[in-house]
């Protein structure tokens, strides 16, 4: 498990050991979509745009 | 081994739930692929897999894949045709009109005069939408001429893919629309999408409740599936009195809030079915 802050509003965020790269979470605090990119260390960006073809 | 090939653009909660499913499988050996990271040639089979399970949030990216993993023989689930079919509204709303399937009145227009003429044809309150999008992004309800003015000229401002004006009939929804799960042709489970807004996405806010699957509702979505040639597909149904009508049909469906909702192991069924067509050829 580790401790990482957001790039956005700095609040504490906690990956747990199911954390994958690539994946994507939400900051509780601010709402940012956040992706993470490295594990050993952690590390997490904020992620890319919704762009305009994306959806479901 | 079954060989599942899993393309993806991010990884969701949906696409974790699915790879959570597809890795605790013993028969099952997963291939991950992150769409933006590969390229492709075309004269080269591009993974050996026996199926693509094709997840990408980019419509864009996910057709031409599908098609490239077609062109070498491995199937796709959802295939490129189907894709086709669902990622672009006017193919939908063809399909369903062509198929006597209930759809709200769709009328096209390719130029900001017609556009004005197609939604005083329609009748105001009326839609439009972008033929490529989701989540309820760039939908105008037009409510008057003046608005209509206004919104075609901002859509004229955003580039050549929104001067394809596709304009609805506003369906007078009872604060809520359904959103029927579907595997294969068969509907395993459906919600409620209820909202103060007209916009009843999940992704906007809207609140899930689990919907019962009628006998009507599933013979409809039964018959719509089957006119976009069937899969995975989440299939948007509205209300009226005259009964339902099929507004939109997706292609790689969001089910995060539909699990404890309905009481379905979506991700199971989902995972099943792409088992399934591995093993089928």
């Amino acid at each position: 498990m580790s401790i990482i802050n957001c790039p956005e509003c700095a609040a504490e965020i906690m990956l747990d050991e199911r954390t994958e790269v690539g994946e994507i979470i939400v900051c509780s605090d601010c709402g940012v979509d956040l992706e993470v990119t490295a594990l050993d260390p952690a590390a997490i960006q904020l992620a890319p745009m919704e762009q305009e073809d994306w959806g479901e | 081994m079954i060989r599942v090939g899993f393309l993806y653009t991010r990884l969701r909660v949906e696409e974790k739930y699915l790879l959570e499913e597809l890795e605790g499988r013993p028969e099952v050996n997963v291939t991950r692929i992150p769409d933006g990271e590969v390229f492709f040639d075309i004269t080269q089979k591009p993974a050996e897999v026996d199926v693509l399970f094709e997840r990408s949030i980019s419509y864009s990216r996910g057709l031409y894949i599908a098609r490239i993993f077609e062109a070498h023989g491995i199937p796709v689930i959802n295939s490129s045709l189907v894709a086709e079919r669902c990622g672009d509204k006017y193919v939908t709303s063809q399909l369903l009109v062509q198929n006597g399937i209930p759809t709200p009145r769709v009328v096209m227009a390719f130029d900001e005069e017609s556009a004005l003429g197609a939604i005083e044809a329609v009748g105001y309150p009326c839609v439009l939408k972008p033929v490529v999008g989701s989540w309820g992004r760039l939908l105008a309800k037009v409510d008057n001429r003046y608005s209509a003015e206004s919104f075609i000229e901002h859509k004229a401002s955003l580039g050549i893919n929104h001067q394809i004006f596709y304009v609805q009939e506003y369906i007078n929804k009872p604060g809520r629309d359904i959103r029927a799960f579907v595997i294969g042709d068969e509907p395993i489970c459906a919600i409620y999408r209820s909202s103060d807004s007209w916009i009843t996405n999940t992704a906007r806010g809207a609140v899930a409740t689990n919907c019962p699957v009628t006998e009507e509702m599933a013979d409809l979505c039964r018959h719509a599936a089957r006119a976009v040639g069937s899969g995975l597909l989440a299939l948007d149904l509205f209300e009226t009195e005259n009964g339902f009508t099929i507004n939109e049909i997706n292609h790689t469906m969001e089910f995060r809030n539909s699990i404890t909702t309905t009481g379905v192991n979506i991700p199971q069924k989902m995972v099943n079915y792409v088992i399934d067509r591995a093993t089928a050829n």
